[in-house]
């Protein structure tokens, strides 16, 4: 019998730290299902999403009460849709979100994303409408959720698709105005996307991924940020060791639910995601790890430090408990839904300058953060390109997720609800970035990007 | 196939005899058990066999965690994997 240490250890983890699986994603390829008519198109599409994840509730349902450990999310992404509807116009796409929400709805899940483009080089004629239908799929849907990827190490950064999404996401919000403009919430901008991400927005099945897989995200900030309390003070060396043990703990949970969940749905077990992401719960936050390390607030002086040891003995300590890692693997600093990051962002302790800095050390990026409602289409482009080239540079993945809430300025806050939370609007820049977006172009890859 | 059942709560008279009754009525087997009580705080692990059980899994736990909860106590019903997964390597 495993000690009984051990045991409560792990009841304590689950009932006191919220140790939970973030989300359990089936990844459905959509090629099968390619038909130039629209209505055999859509008709297929739901079809086999229907098919193929019929059981993903249940069986994620029976997991968690056999193994005691709640899973919080159900998802399914899917083949980008550009690809798939790469004949559809603007129209047809805004129809074919509707039939995943559909899709969605009719199997239970909480979230269906792939509802995206691969444009780093640049934009077929497919992927062009796919990205003006985003507003308007986004308004009609509450599940579906949009990520275009607008640069790659290898490829450089599609500048005019940078432009474009900063307009994008300005209809975005303008058009879900009466919910706080949540529908950027579903949108993020990408660099370097993986193809296997269990998380959402940017979950996407890629084209190099078998007809359907079983990937696994877990969580756990309150267990690291408890780990380390309990620890008292010691020395980096230390510390470092600490996060990496409970790190393997955690992911070893998520490697079990994967590896049964995969023989329960007869599906490939594709990849774990070590991520540690945060709710807007009361102990489940990264911004109080750092916190714990000895930072009084996060986003003072030594974050950016902190968060990349912690992010690094995460990896170190998961890639040892899973036999496939993969999807974003890192912290997630998310300013609406973790509880110490909207303190900090409301105190004026965390600003988005530093939140920039932090993203070239952990594994999203600037995600969850509310702007003001006047941001300019040219600035939120600026702040993806910053963002961006902090992943091409970096050969690592980058995203963007921020919401210009309608109507609302620097010093009001925005409800999202949920998992989502609640954010104060932070401060941008006040000069303009519009020639400099306006130039359009690529902006070449990085010399390192010639490996070969 | 054995699960672990940890009773977590304020000590009183008869906690191990009312969740050995209920593991009974289930015909789940004790097979091991330990205890300790610091303090009022009580912790009792036990693994019980769930091969030959007549009820469900689900069943199982759900009657569990209610017996709990009468008597002001934490039970809960996890499936030993669980645990070796993430202590053993």
């Amino acid at each position: 019998m495993v000690n009984i240490n051990d045991i409560l250890e792990t009841v304590n983890m689950i009932k006191q730290e919220n140790l939970d699986i973030r989300t359990v994603t089936m990844g459905i390829s959509l090629f099968d299902c390619i038909s130039d008519d629209q209505k055999r198109l859509e008709a297929k599409i739901y079809d086999k999403i229907t098919k193929s994840a019929e059981k993903l509730v249940s069986t994620a349902d029976e997991l968690e009460a056999k193994y005691g450990i709640p899973i919080i999310n159900k998802r399914v992404s899917v083949t980008p849709i550009s690809l798939v509807g790469a004949a559809c116009d603007k129209d047809g796409f805004v129809r074919l979100a509707n039939v995943l929400e559909k899709a969605a709805n009719e199997v239970g899940i909480n979230f269906i994303g792939g509802y995206g483009a691969l444009v780093q080089k640049g934009m077929t004629k497919g992927a062009a409408n796919l990205i003006d239908s985003i507003p308007e799929a986004l308004a009609t849907t509450t599940k579906v959720c949009s990520s275009i990827n607008v640069a790659s190490t290898k490829a450089g950064i599609n500048m005019d698709a940078v432009a474009r999404m900063g307009q994008i996401m300005k209809e975005t919000a303008y058009l879900t105005r009466e919910n706080d403009s949540i529908g950027c919430a579903k949108l993020v901008v990408f660099s370097n996307i993986p193809e296997d991400n269990p998380f959402m927005a940017g979950a996407i099945h890629g084209i190099g991924e078998p007809d359907t897989v079983i990937n696994v995200g877990v969580s756990g900030p309150g267990v690291v940020a408890s780990a380390i309390k309990r620890e008292g003070f010691c020395d980096f060396s230390h510390l470092a060791d600490v996060i990496k043990k409970t790190a393997f703990k955690i992911t070893r949970v998520g490697q079990l639910i994967a590896y049964e969940a995969s023989k329960k749905l007869n599906t490939p077990y594709g990849i774990i995601d070590l991520s540690l992401a945060p709710t807007p719960a009361v102990g489940d936050s990264v911004a109080r790890i750092l916190e714990n390390m000895g930072l009084e607030r996060c986003g003072t002086h030594g974050t950016t430090a902190a968060l990349a040891m912690l992010n690094d003995a995460v990896k170190k300590g998961g890639v040892m408990a899973s036999s496939h890692v993969g999807g974003l693997s890192g912290a997630f600093i998310p300013v609406s839904e973790d509880a110490g990051m909207i303190e900090a962002a409301e105190m004026g302790a965390l600003s988005i300058e530093k939140l920039e800095a932090m993203t070239a050390v952990c594994s999203v990026g600037l995600d969850m953060i509310a702007v003001p409602g006047d941001t300019s289409a040219a600035t939120l482009s600026g702040i993806i390109a910053d963002e961006i080239a902090i992943g091409v540079i970096n050969n690592k993945t980058t995203a963007v997720r921020l919401i210009p809430v309608y109507g609302k300025g620097v010093g009001e806050s925005v409800e999202f609800g949920g998992l989502l939370g609640h954010a104060p609007i932070m401060k941008l820049s006040e000069y303009s970035s519009e020639d400099f977006i306006a130039r359009g172009g690529r902006i070449p890859a990085p010399i390192h990007s010639l490996r070969n | 196939m054995k699960a672990v059942v940890t009773v977590i709560g304020k000590d009183s008279v008869g906690i191990i005899a009312d969740v050995s009754v209920e593991c009974a009525k289930h015909n789940a087997n004790i097979v091991d058990i330990t205890q300790s009580v610091l303090k009022d705080y009580f912790a009792m692990i036990m693994l019980v066999e769930i091969e030959k059980m007549e009820t469900e899994f689900a069943v199982f736990q759900k009657e569990l965690a209610s017996l709990g909860e009468k008597r002001g106590l934490d039970i809960r019903v996890m499936h030993e994997e669980i645990f070796n997964s993430m202590h053993r390597i």
